[in-house]
């Protein structure tokens, strides 16, 4: 089985869809006409780069681009996970949160499978690295940023009930522990949900590239049973961790709500 | 320095022993609180200075949006605030946060109510006496959903008493009553008063009230308080 080579008509053949989509809701005025073409033109331009830049990182094999390209992805998502709060953590911790919690989370967990799973040789050979990263980046963006918004959501609404077990002396941790344990339940769903699903419903984007691309489906499928279980663990200790850290900086050392350290919900 | 001297209404008056406000004899009291608040300020409110001796009453009063549950919400250390407080000599911050809100009990406005059945707010929910404010024998065992205002607001003044606190704080605990059951929570603090020797901070608009139940009536305006 061979790869069937995309030529550029060919993808001009299948952007006519998106711009047949687009006149159609022009008809139908739901104001998505240009957000859709531009989005479009942005899937196309920015794919094209990181195409260039993988294949630049692919023939000069360096430790440092790959380190420097894990840290701009990192950078990326977690601007994501702020963007997609609708009450965020003021200052550095809004940022700094999400962030944190996925360059521990994602990178131990990749760096543990490319040193004792997959044993590329270097370690770091970009091909395995930058895909399993990325991987594990944009699912870990998704449950930090669900959980993380649950969490400070829910602590903005229940701030009476707060108050009121406080004031009845519960500890900042038993007052909170009920929304915590919500917000790392969002958090970590919807990877539950993918891996209950996987191959029945859905297959697998990854699985469906790899196949696509001629590879034999077992091994294709192999890979991603090891990506699901990395995901489901990188996702899991993330959104544990920035919602424990999260929901101990909405309490100060006297153990009171400082509902001041969050902003007030407009995106 | 306090000076140490013998004391007059105590029984054991023979040897100098620490000194301590001796409040009128109180029948069967077993702990005695002195609450103190020194240069307590927060936000536009204060500074303030309050002495609350043991089994006292203050009526605190003050036009809404004076700071009075700001204040309140400060002795029970639940914002961040300036001054000291003290309970029986013993600073704020010697205490866990949550140790200091057991023995100084805030009761807010609005109580809130978070599991399905009345009973699982409380720790023990057998030994609380519930007739004592006229509540139903089985209110215990009641969905939260059927208790009306006047229940829940009972219901959160019985929460509180069950912690024992030393100190109370109460904003408004009968503001949504009837007369009868103004009453009754107006005899239940006053023999916890009585038994406990707590000090207690009451925040009410009634008049009549505050002429009933206090010992002393400040009024919070400006963000001062003034005898009334």
């Amino acid at each position: 089985m061979s790869l069937i080579l995309l030529t550029p008509l060919d993808l001009a053949l299948a952007a006519l869809l998106v711009l047949a989509l687009a006149l159609l809701s022009l008809r139908f005025r739901l104001g998505l006409g240009l957000q859709l073409l531009v989005a479009a033109l942005r899937t196309t331009v920015q794919l094209l780069l990181v195409g260039l830049v993988l294949k630049a990182l692919f023939a000069n094999v360096h430790l440092g681009w790959v380190a420097l390209m894990g840290i701009v992805m990192l950078l990326a998502a977690g601007r994501e996970v702020m963007r997609r709060q609708q009450r965020r953590f003021r200052g550095a911790w809004g940022y700094g949160l999400g962030t944190l919690s996925m360059f521990i989370s994602a990178f131990s967990v990749t760096l543990l499978v490319l040193l004792t799973v997959l044993g590329a040789e270097p370690w770091y050979e970009p091909q395995y690295a930058i895909p399993l990263l990325g991987m594990m980046l944009g699912n870990t963006m998704n449950g930090v940023a669900l959980a993380l918004d649950r969490l400070t959501h829910q602590v903005w609404e229940k701030r009476e009930q707060l108050e009121t077990r406080l004031a009845l002396g519960q500890t900042a941790v038993e007052a909170v522990g009920e929304i915590r344990r919500d917000a790392m339940r969002v958090g970590m769903i919807p990877i539950i949900n993918a891996m209950a699903a996987a191959g029945l419903i859905s297959l697998p984007g990854m699985m469906t590239g790899q196949i696509l691309a001629g590879s034999p489906p077992l091994e294709a499928v192999k890979y991603q049973i090891l990506i699901m279980f990395m995901i489901a663990a990188g996702t899991g200790f993330a959104t544990m961790m920035a919602v424990t850290v999260g929901a101990r900086h909405l309490f100060d050392r006297r153990e009171r709500l400082r509902l001041e350290r969050i902003t007030d919900g407009r995106f | 320095m306090l000076a140490l001297r013998p004391c007059g209404t105590c029984s054991a008056a023979a040897e100098p022993r620490e000194w301590h406000a001796c409040a009128p004899p109180l029948a069967e009291v077993t702990v005695l609180s002195t609450f103190v608040a020194q240069q307590l300020a927060i936000l536009h409110v204060g500074p303030v200075d309050l002495r609350l001796d043991a089994g006292r009453c203050v009526v605190l009063r003050g036009p809404s949006g004076s700071g009075k549950s700001l204040l309140l919400r400060a002795m029970a250390d639940l914002l961040p605030h300036r001054g000291r407080l003290l309970l029986d000599d013993r600073p704020c911050e010697s205490f866990r946060a949550h140790e200091w809100r057991r023995r100084v009990g805030y009761l807010p406005a609005h109580g809130q109510w978070w599991f399905d059945r009345v009973g699982e707010h409380f720790a023990d929910p057998d030994t609380v006496d519930v007739g004592a404010l006229a509540l139903a024998a089985d209110i215990m065992d009641w969905d939260m959903a059927r208790c009306s205002t006047g229940e829940r607001q009972r219901l959160a003044i019985l929460r509180l008493l069950a912690n024992r606190p030393r100190v109370l704080l109460l904003d408004e605990p009968t503001a949504s009553l009837d007369r009868d059951n103004t009453r009754r929570v107006e005899a239940l603090i006053a023999d916890y008063r009585a038994a406990e020797g707590a000090p207690v901070v009451w925040v009410s608009h009634d008049r009549e009230q505050a002429k009933r139940i206090a010992d002393q009536i400040l009024v919070l305006e400006h963000g001062k308080l003034a005898a009334a």
